[in-house]
């Protein structure tokens, strides 16, 4: 399939900008990626990237609080933002006639944002909230993406909780925000992707006419957020009030997602052949066979692949009833890994996990609001938004020798291991 | 890591040039025209096949009325849907799975009180593929016994979960306090009926239950929608019964009545969830309708929203949408909130009910709420997926491609009285009942004496 259109420049402002015209359907999709995620965010205030995020939605200099959400609805459109590791974005999915709307919206955010004591103290209430419900209140609430990465990582920056703590949460102050703002939030330190059904020249001087005079701020350097390979098994356990059954989670860690993108790509079909469907090695043996685990799944990244820099995680998890000792789960995953290392999965298999993806690939991007997103994080963190569209090739290329190679660095003595225990369970009571 | 020297946030907030004016919208162009056929097969399956092709792939959805009386029948029904794709006569599990991988596809079941479906995906080359094992696991399932046993097995450690969850503790309460013992209410079965059930039972009800008449069928992607009828006729010919797929019995109205305060010891937030009766989609009041809700609590610029989110800080989140059950339809309001602020949260959640009507929905509202419905139906039909989604929700109740085309127009014609009226009539606190789940010993003081609310026992079961 041939390459859509694709448009890349850098406005005088330093923000980087991605267009990808579409006009299958009237809509259009308008991002902004902003480079700090979780991993950046200053100790002891854990959580404060993502409540920042929250906090860019409560109104700005030609904004009153709620008129982003009103605005972007009463045009018939959808908006939200997420955080991430490495990344936080900001996007609306609009009837066309709305792109300019979109553009300002966007524009006038980064430039000034109505940061007040009021809104700060309600949205900590709401990012509570979300924290209960997502975390405190649910079986296997942050397993494995909050949980893991302290058993695995040493470093602030990799291990904290990006959720946070209540006390760091609540601790927040105005001025955090601001020096957060004006260090992170600067033009030159962020990607705006437009995509869908629009015309490429008006696009250019609509974005020139709203994000032109966004004053230019210096990008902060990136540290690098390396820390040396585990050289022992690593081992974390964890209640959890609310969960039935135990469960684990195994860290591995993984080649560089961005100066190695090859090397990572053999895990992630290493992944489809572990885990994708009910041929793969690790449910034929775990859950067919033998049968240990009532469930078990393998991939790349806390939230999926392509989302952070290095370094990244992969995972193996499962639930297992509680008469299965771990030991055993840990022992056939090491076995399977074993094979895989030996003998590289032949042809068949791989065209099995790279035709899958391949269909996933077109089905993410045939959504506008995942297209826009994608093509906005690899212009972010790999330098080329044209990158979507080769992963496809890029994942068929991969050998069985590189999956194989792949299966061989999963190494016992180079892992974590979290253990995830039912206390008490309730669930189990109450029956 | 963050700069010491930085602006201050009233300064950030402020640019010498000032406010700007918001952009005015400019034109929009129309979705495109869907080719579509829409038809029925001699076995008795209607079939919506819509022609998409933003994308080399193609999207499968099968739903098959699906009801039963029978006390074992949701558990049953739950171990054929787990076990109906692991063998057939032609191929074992894992062929099935290598077949559908090599043409990138995936097919699924799964069932609930009122049908079972399968949805399936694949490259667009592969259909011819996806089809021969869709009429193969419909027509020669095997259910054998170690699949069974094991999906069984599974299937009781997933229950176990799935009640641990807060969402499906409330959902089963509603059900309960709205709908009684009707089969709807039947959505996770007991663990202990899905331990009993046998491979023998499974394949009965197979051969009772799984048929094409009165099924719907609804193929979207890069295809020729003309030719698939044929293509279907070979694949799904074999498919054939005389008698029609069950359908679940018409559900009782419901009337409005207490809220049940059902109790969940040590839970750290409570869920709020009531429920009214509505009108369908093919009534005339439903557009209006649809507008009246968004306003209340079924978009994020709505009063519930705004009011409990984002003025108070009580949820993270709070919503309120339709539930279509066959003909019928109720509109439901859910939110999750902290214990000391559950019975402020229901107040207020009532108070924007009672408001709805009395102080219903201004120009601006009224306007805003029919630009996101027109919209996000053009979003959220952009997609292959999210268009077969639409067309099966719609072709469950006979409408088709059509109605979806014409609804722009219908949602453009309403009028703010109409809008009143439809709030009025059908959001008033009178009309719904509904549950609060949560840690009763500290939410009861506050919640009775808020009134209107009755005290449930200790076991939920």
């Amino acid at each position: 399939m041939a390459d859509p259109e694709l448009v890349r420049f850098t406005i005088d402002n330093g923000l980087r900008v991605v267009l990808a015209p579409d006009p299958t359907a009237p809509v259009v999709g308008v991002s902004v990626h902003y480079d700090v995620g979780f991993r950046s965010e200053p100790e002891g205030l854990t959580g404060f990237a993502h409540l920042f995020e929250h906090l860019m939605f409560q109104g700005s200099e030609s904004l009153e609080k709620l008129a982003h959400f009103r605005h972007v609805q009463s045009s018939g459109g959808t908006f939200n933002g997420s955080t991430h590791p490495d990344y936080t974005d900001y996007y609306e999915v609009l009837p066309s006639a709305a792109l300019e709307r979109a553009l300002f919206l966007e524009a006038d955010r980064m430039r000034a944002p109505k940061l007040t004591a009021e809104n700060l103290a309600n949205q900590i209430e709401v990012v509570k909230e979300e924290i209960r419900l997502n975390v405190r209140n649910r079986p296997y609430g942050g397993f494995p993406w909050i949980l893991l990465p302290p058993v695995l990582y040493s470093t602030f920056a990799n291990a904290h909780d990006g959720y946070g703590a209540f006390e760091d949460l609540e601790g927040a102050t105005l001025d955090d925000c601001a020096a957060f703002f004006d260090t992170y939030y600067s033009p030159a330190n962020a990607v705006l992707t437009v995509a869908g059904d629009f015309e490429v020249v008006n696009a250019k001087t609509l974005i020139q006419k709203h994000f032109g005079d966004v004053p230019h701020r210096p990008a902060p350097v990136r540290p690098s957020f390396a820390e040396p390979l585990p050289t022992t098994e690593l081992h974390g356990e964890h209640e959890d009030a609310h969960a039935p059954l135990p469960a684990i989670a195994v860290g591995y860690r993984m080649p560089d997602p961005i100066n190695d993108l090859d090397g990572y790509l053999a895990y992630l079909v290493l992944a489809g052949v572990l885990t994708d469907g009910d041929g793969s090695r690790l449910q034929q043996r775990l859950v067919h066979r033998e049968p240990l685990v009532v469930d078990i799944g393998a991939g790349a990244g806390l939230f999926g692949p392509f989302e952070a820099r290095d370094p990244d995680t992969f995972t193996i998890t499962a639930i297992h009833p509680p008469d299965v000792e771990r030991e055993r789960v840990l022992a056939a995953l090491d076995e399977v890994l074993e094979e895989l290392a030996t003998t590289p999965p032949d042809e068949q298999e791989l065209k099995k996990v790279t035709a899958r993806w391949a269909a996933s690939l077109h089905s993410e991007h045939d959504r506008l609001v995942s297209r826009t997103l994608a093509l906005g994080a690899f212009e972010l963190l790999y330098g080329d938004a044209s990158l979507v569209h080769r992963l496809a090739d890029r994942m068929s290329a991969v050998t069985g020798e590189a999956v194989s190679a792949a299966a061989k660095a999963l190494r016992p003595d180079a892992r974590a291991v979290l253990v995830v225990k039912p206390a008490n369970s309730e669930g189990m009571d109450e029956q | 890591m963050t700069s010491a020297t930085h602006r201050s946030a009233q300064e950030i907030g402020r640019t010498s040039s000032g406010p700007r004016p918001l952009p005015e919208l400019g034109d929009q162009r129309a979705a495109t025209e869907l080719s579509h056929v829409d038809t029925t097969l001699s076995n008795g399956l209607r079939v919506l096949a819509v022609r998409k092709a933003s994308v080399p792939l193609v999207e499968v959805r099968l739903w098959i009325p699906f009801a039963g009386e029978d006390a074992l029948h949701s558990a049953t029904a739950e171990v054929l849907a787990e076990t109906l794709i692991t063998g057939t006569a032609k191929r074992d599990r894992v062929e099935i799975d290598a077949e559908l991988a090599l043409i990138g596809g995936d097919l699924g079941a799964g069932v609930d009180p009122e049908r079972l479906y399968l949805n399936g995906s694949a490259l667009s080359d592969g259909l011819p593929t996806l089809l021969d094992v869709l009429g193969d696991v419909l027509t020669g399932a095997t259910y054998g016994e170690p699949e069974v046993t094991r999906e069984r097995e599974r299937l009781i450690e997933r229950i176990a979960v799935s009640r641990t969850q807060p969402r499906t503790i409330a959902r089963e309460a509603l059900q309960k306090q709205r709908y009684g013992d009707h089969p709807v209410t039947r959505e996770v079965p007991q663990a202990e009926d899905v331990a009993v059930v046998t491979p023998e039972q499974v394949r009965a009800l197979h051969a009772a239950s799984v048929l094409p008449r009165g099924s719907v069928l609804v193929i979207v992607g890069d295809i020729d929608p003309d030719t698939v009828p044929a293509e279907l006729e070979r694949a799904l010919g074999g498919w054939a019964s005389d008698r029609s797929a069950l359908v679940l019995p018409p559900l009782p109205e419901l009337t409005g009545g207490n809220v049940l305060l059902v109790p969940r010891a040590g839970a750290v937030q409570s869920q709020i969830r009531l429920s009214a009766q509505t009108v369908a989609r093919t009534h005339p009041s439903y557009p209006a309708l649809q507008l009246a809700n968004l306003a209340f609590g079924g978009y994020f610029s709505s009063r519930l929203v705004e009011n409990i989110r984002e003025d108070k800080g009580y949820t993270y989140g709070a919503h309120s949408g339709f539930e279509f059950t066959g003909e019928n339809a109720v509109v439901n309001v859910d939110a999750d909130t902290a214990n000391e602020v559950t019975a402020a949260a229901l107040l207020e959640t009532r108070y924007e009910l009672a408001r709805l009507g009395l102080v219903p929905p201004t120009a601006e509202e009224v306007e805003s709420v029919r630009q996101y419905a027109i919209g996000s139906l053009l979003t959220s039909t952009s997609s292959q997926s999210g268009l077969a989604g639409q067309l099966m929700a719609l072709a469950t109740t006979g409408l088709g491609a059509e109605w979806l085309q014409e609804h722009p127009a219908r949602l453009a014609a309403v009028t703010g009285e109409q809008v009143a009226e439809a709030a009025l009539e059908y959001f008033a606190p009178k009309r719904f009942t509904g549950v609060v789940v949560g840690d009763a010993e500290l939410l009861a003081p506050k919640l009775t004496a808020l009134g209107d609310v009755t005290v449930g026992s200790e076991t939920a079961d």
